[in-house]
């Protein structure tokens, strides 16, 4: 009887002490890393995506706010109907309710269709069309990271302001290097600057020398670079050949990655001009979570891809926090209405059409003798402050924006 | 020596019987998957196996029957999936008529492709193919309306015949599978026709056909636009499926990756595309998960069917059906005789 009054009373007590956390504990979230994790995307986001979206329910402490998270991770190996049957029986099936990542942007276009659809939540970090928040926008899509106008503007915008006023295109000749080329174009001329001349390249090349050519006998001040992944990549090795940046023209690659300069090596890649939304070594925030990322994730410093998919999902455990609840709806609103703020992006905001507005940089690599370890690739140039940094809200075209 | 041609001659009709009986079976199997699948296997999963199934089947009507390898069978999957996805979304057609307009697209292509490559075969023929597909592939990545990289989306189902709401996915799946199902018998009709018998004559020795009066050029060109239109349809089922076109459709690894179906499951034979498409398919949304491994994993199947079972699951089963009633008949006509 003794006994038994003194087990029940104790019941009673760890009731008392787990209470509030026990009750609240009724949030279970699942989440999908949908992304490349095969092909030429892997290094962008792939597993370290995962693992980013791993440190950010750690270090949310979700468990303790009684948020129960379960991550599920799958390779849509660029291929829009694999990523979409994926997408379709996550949130049918599988209970999944915010999908993060997705590269490649015929795939994010289709999950971004089909999260409206099932009213879900779809964070974006590894695609950049402008077309996600623009014409083809959703109350149910943010695109966290990057976008091509970003990075053109970046790039092209505070380049013409330090001194790269005359411009020459490399362009590879299919709508997506047309597109690049017409948004970094319209930037330089407003920004002061003229476009000298451009060239179209067959997609895709691999050989760029004669192209290389014309860009050096333009004597343009710089040489843009409009293109993509495998084609950026051997432009910039044959440039570095060629010797172009040290006969005094700049080279600004218009969608380029640490990935892709972590794989180029300093040697070529030196003197290239680019746009990224976050480095590791920009300050004590991005240092101290970096190194730790780097420790779990095989020595590998993130990519904006990764750390936008770990500020993605904190933001949005911060909404579900506070709303306690996972409605899709009431988060999504509430993610717009809060203010962004992690180490690594710093303060910014949601916008209506998705886009999240943070501060971009412009970078430069370093030279070989300028590197003092394994990933110091790159000196900040200039910070393009968030309100300068995306597409004005009216000219995106997306219809959730009234006039 | 009498008695065994007699037993031959009386074992020949029972061979042909088994023949069209297992045939019979096989497709009351498939029936009877198409109706249980949605119950163990997710709906738009089993309708992806069966678009592929479609396409794996349209090809292989030109290389296990025609005996021609073409390494460019996406050009004909992709314009069908992009015409029915612009019909649709474009000009707000409805299903039924997208979906014939894209593999009427296939059709014509096939008729003005199929009339330059088919002057050549093997080597020669896989090239033409593959350079003809190539072709359509930087057409589509250049024009305006297939969207570029970011392809076609937001491909609206709509309502087949204006009554039946496509949005739901098991009614979809419905007919999906009767198209799908139909066209099956189609493909099997064609091949054990007259028709089909004459292909396969010009498959194994095409100087004796020809010597039997037969414009062996015109089978092939017709075999050719069959594939073709089989392949067309079963994309542009795939672009109301997914509700999406993309370069994915037209790149020239598609192409690649019907040859690899088709070896998998059995060429020359009528259900062996079908399993073949089942085992990519399945392969590569199942194994999405594990990550890096899908191209290795969908490389040693092949490896080992190539070098274990060349007639790949179905031909090997198929083999090993028809060894085993052999021997049984064998040993009843010895029976007999003694």
């Amino acid at each position: 009887m003794g006994v038994a009054n003194r087990v029940a009373a104790l019941a009673l007590a760890l009731a008392a002490f787990t209470g509030g956390p026990g009750q609240a504990a009724d949030v279970k979230i699942k989440v999908g890393v949908l992304n490349d994790r095969s092909g030429i995307y892997a290094d962008l986001g792939g597993e370290g995506s995962v693992e980013a979206a791993r440190m950010a329910v750690e270090d949310f402490k979700a468990a303790d706010k009684g948020i129960m998270v379960d991550i599920v991770s799958a390779d849509h190996q660029n291929k829009p109907d694999i990523g979409a049957n994926i997408a379709r029986q996550w949130y049918d099936q599988d209970g999944v309710d915010v999908i993060l990542d997705v590269p490649t942007s015929s795939v994010a276009l289709a999950v971004s269709q089909i999260t409206r659809e099932k009213n879900k939540v779809f964070i974006d970090s590894g695609a950049g069309a402008a077309d996600i928040t623009g014409k083809q926008c959703s109350p149910n899509t943010i695109l966290w990271t990057y976008d091509t106008y970003a990075l053109a503007k970046g790039t092209a915008g505070a380049m013409v302001k330090n001194g790269g006023k005359s411009w020459f295109f490399l362009t590879a000749d299919y709508v997506f290097g047309h597109s690049l080329q017409k948004d970094a174009a319209a930037i330089v001329t407003a920004a002061g600057g003229t476009v000298v001349d451009s060239v179209n390249v067959p997609f895709p090349a691999t050989d760029f020398s004669s192209f290389l050519l014309q860009a050096q006998a333009s004597h343009a001040d710089v040489v843009g670079l409009a293109n993509a992944g495998g084609d950026t990549v051997n432009a910039i090795k044959q440039a570095s050949e060629f010797g172009l940046t040290q006969g005094g023209q700049k080279l600004a690659g218009l969608l380029v990655f640490i990935s892709d300069v972590n794989a180029l090596g300093l040697e070529a890649a030196q003197g290239l001009n680019l746009t990224e939304a976050f480095y590791w070594d920009l300050n004590d925030g991005t240092r101290e979570w970096s190194k730790r990322f780097a420790a779990r994730h095989g020595g590998k410093m993130p990519t904006m891809v990764q750390a936008g998919v770990y500020a993605g999902l904190l933001h949005y455990l911060k909404a579900v926090d506070a709303l306690k609840s996972k409605d899709a709806a009431a988060v999504l609103a509430k993610m717009k209405a809060t203010p962004t703020d992690d180490p690594l992006f710093g303060r910014g905001s949601i916008r209506v059409d998705g886009r999240t507005l943070h501060d971009m940089y412009l970078f430069q690599v370093k030279t070989p003798s300028e590197s003092k370890g394994p990933w110091d690739y790159y000196k900040l140039i200039q910070t393009v402050p968030a309100a300068d940094a995306f597409r004005p809200l009216g000219e995106g075209g997306c219809p959730l924006v009234k006039g | 020596m009498s008695a065994t041609a007699e037993s031959n001659a009386a074992t020949k009709p029972p061979v042909k019987a088994t023949a069209a009986a297992s045939r019979l079976w096989g497709f009351g199997v498939v029936a009877l998957l198409i109706i249980l699948g949605p119950v163990v296997v997710y709906p738009v999963l089993l309708m992806k196996v069966m678009c592929f199934a479609l396409f794996a089947a349209g090809f292989n009507l030109l290389l296990g029957f025609g005996g021609l390898l073409s390494f460019g069978h996406a050009a004909y999957f992709g314009i069908g999936s992009y015409v029915s996805a612009y019909a649709a979304k474009a000009w707000g057609w409805p299903p039924e008529a997208a979906v014939t307009a894209g593999t009427a697209a296939g059709a014509l292509l096939g008729v003005i492709f199929g009339v330059v490559a088919i002057r050549r075969q093997g080597i020669y023929f896989a090239m033409i193919t593959l350079a003809l597909a190539q072709l359509i592939y930087f057409v589509c990545l250049q024009v305006p309306f297939t969207g570029g990289e970011d392809g076609l989306q937001s491909v609206p189902r709509g309502k087949l015949l204006g009554l039946v709401d496509l949005s739901n996915d098991l009614t979809l799946y419905g007919v999906v599978s009767v198209v799908f199902f139909l066209t099956l018998l189609l493909v099997s009709r064609i091949v054990h026709s007259p028709f089909g018998h004459v292909l396969r004559a010009i498959r194994d020795n095409e100087a004796r056909a020809i010597s039997l009066g037969y414009k062996t050029v015109w089978y092939r060109l017709a075999v050719f636009v069959l594939s073709t239109v089989v392949c067309a349809l079963a994309g542009a089922m795939k672009a109301i499926v997914f509700q999406l076109a993309s370069l994915t459709d037209v790149h020239w690894t598609t192409s690649g990756e019907v040859v690899l179906m088709t070896l998998v499951g059995g060429m020359g034979t009528l259900f062996g595309p079908l399993v073949g498409a089942a085992v990519v398919v399945a392969a590569e949304f199942y194994l999405a998960s594990i990550g890096s491994w899908v191209q290795v994993i969908e490389g040693g199947i092949f490896v080992a069917c190539v070098l274990g079972f060349r007639a790949g699951i179905v031909g090997t089963l198929a083999d090993f059906g028809r060894r085993s009633i052999a021997a049984r008949q064998g040993a009843s006509a010895r029976a007999a005789v003694n």
